[in-house]
């Protein structure tokens, strides 16, 4: 049998029938905060679409990311909807390594030109660091990052530290780190941030784009609405508690044990915009503050350096000024006219890119 | 997990005198009333279907619970496999069905009020029915060929 080439038939290959299909659709629908009248348009796009190729880059990252997307358990939609897309390199993941594996991202990019999705988790050093901080096979994460996004479609900042700097871009950043957004400013970026993410944002983040052909309403920080829409204050069965001024005050009083608010122990809740208290973790068992842990706002820019985990919030934390871009209207995907151009330039960026030298680490420590 | 179910947090009740409709319901139910009229209006004018997704509402599990006993059990009770159970249930009106989505695990997924002559998921999808009549031939040529018929994959 040919290999399967449009999602439906890959499902079908799977032994997925068109009801459970139908019912992938309506979950995915309600995730996205899409009606349900658009399920059928859904099923309808995703039975057509081929699968896009992927090209998964991961820089200064601890690989937490790729450990929620892939430790999540059996079978969930979120792994059937991963097995929608071609992911033809992802170095932690793949079989091949060293130059085979290079070769794969240099063949993904040249067989899509204008099509292809980069998925980036980790902070890059900047054009500014030392480019031995971080480097590929002898290359800087930055020039690998810039080829790579040269010619995509768009690109998907997964995690803290490739949507905001994260961990490695805390005080005092020793490594120059920058988001994604700091330095890829020609194409459709979209943040999905949390340390780690939710498994579900970043499928349905694929699933609109399959669907629609664009990337979904973005909040200021370029993040998902549907998502990020709204903070973990408004959606906390806690809030109650809070409402009626009922807090702890240590892990051990009475109010830990009746399950009061988390205020007063460092929740940055009200300050933090994700689904958590929606989608939760672990399969659907539990999140952090139906665990008796504060929420520590791993979503929001510059969260390393909020102050305390445990102190109560008094300022909201904020974006420092170098994340805080305008978001960028969702562009469409390179038109035909462009692609040979593209390819030429995928070449051309592939054949220019020198290794970092003794020198240059020499020179810029 | 049974640690969790230690943790001594009791539903709060969203309905208080403030909040109440007209009608003594919580005042998140009885939009979704309104809409459940207007639907099935439009059901019984020209067929149109409908479906409100429980999920995305901003009810509590109390304000469910009312919306369920208000519209009762009816007659039909289905269930679907695949990829995990969808378990449907007619309501005491007819035309109004709760359609509860399920993954393998049988975690809830998203449950939804559908408004439809017959849900959805009961009923053949368009392009498995295209293929009925040679999936019969299929089957009635590997009865005459002494073959036990394969139960119908995807
Ligand atoms: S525990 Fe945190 S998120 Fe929940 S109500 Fe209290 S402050 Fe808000």
């Amino acid at each position: 049998m040919a290999a399967p080439t449009t999602l439906g038939e890959n499902l079908r290959a799977q032994g997925v029938s068109r009801r459970g299909f139908l019912k992938l659709c309506a979950a995915t629908a309600s995730m996205l905060a899409l009606p349900p009248s658009m399920v059928p348009r859904i099923a309808h796009a995703l039975e057509a679409t081929r699968r896009p190729s992927v090209i998964w880059l991961s820089f200064q990252e601890c690989t937490g990311c790729t450990e929620s997307l892939t430790r999540s358990q059996a079978p969930t939609l979120d792994e059937l909807i991963l097995d929608l897309i071609s992911l033809d390199y992802h170095h932690t993941l793949q079989a091949a390594a060293g130059e085979a594996a290079e070769l794969a991202r240099h063949q993904a990019m040249e067989a899509n030109p204008g099509q292809y999705l980069v998925i980036v988790d980790g902070s890059i050093p900047g054009p500014d660091a030392n480019p031995g901080f971080s480097t590929i096979a002898g290359h800087s994460n930055y020039d690998i990052l810039m080829e790579t996004v040269a010619n995509a479609a768009a690109v998907i900042a997964v995690g803290s530290c490739a949507a905001f700097g994260g961990l490695p871009a805390a005080d005092p950043n020793p490594t120059g780190a920058r988001s994604v957004m700091d330095l890829v400013a020609d194409k459709p970026v979209v943040n999905i941030s949390g340390c780690p993410p939710i498994p579900m944002v970043i499928t349905g983040v694929l699933v609109h784009f399959l669907t629609f052909g664009r990337l979904p309403e973005l909040d200021e920080y370029r993040r998902p609405m549907a998502f990020y829409g709204q903070s973990i204050h408004d959606r906390c069965y806690r809030r109650p508690f809070y409402d009626r001024g009922l807090f702890a005050n240590t892990f051990e009083d009475e109010g830990a044990r009746k399950g009061w608010c988390l205020f007063r122990l460092g929740c940055k809740g009200p300050t933090t915009y994700n689904a958590c208290a929606t989608a939760h973790w672990n399969a659907g068992t539990s999140w952090p503050i139906q665990s008796g842990h504060p929420c520590l706002g791993c979503s929001e820019p510059s969260f390393w350096d909020g102050g305390g985990f445990y102190e109560p919030l008094s300022v909201p934390t904020t974006a420092t000024a170098t994340t805080l871009l305008a978001a960028a209207a969702a562009g469409a995907v390179v038109g035909g006219a462009t692609t040979a151009r593209a390819k030429k330039q995928t070449r051309n960026l592939v054949a220019e890119r020198q290794p970092v030298t003794v020198e240059e680490l020499e020179k810029k420590l | 997990m049974s640690e969790l179910d230690r943790i001594p947090v009791v539903a709060e009740q969203a309905r208080d005198d403030t909040q109440c409709s007209p009608l003594g319901l919580p005042a998140s139910v009885n939009p979704i009333l309104q809409e459940i009229r207007y639907a099935l209006e439009r059901l019984i004018a020209n067929g149109e279907e409908h479906r409100i997704d429980l999920s995305a509402l901003p009810c509590g599990p109390a304000d469910l619970e009312r919306l369920t006993e208000l519209l009762g059990t009816g007659e039909v009770q289905a269930r679907v496999e695949a990829l995990g159970p969808t378990l449907i249930q007619e309501t005491a009106v007819p035309g109004v069905w709760f359609v509860d989505y399920q993954d393998a695990p049988a975690r809830r997924l998203v449950r939804h009020i559908e408004i439809a002559l017959v849900p959805q998921m009961l009923r053949p999808q368009p392009q498995d029915l295209e293929a009925a009549i040679t999936l019969l031939d299929a089957r009635c040529e590997q009865e005459t060929s002494g073959s036990p018929p394969q139960s119908r994959e995807a």
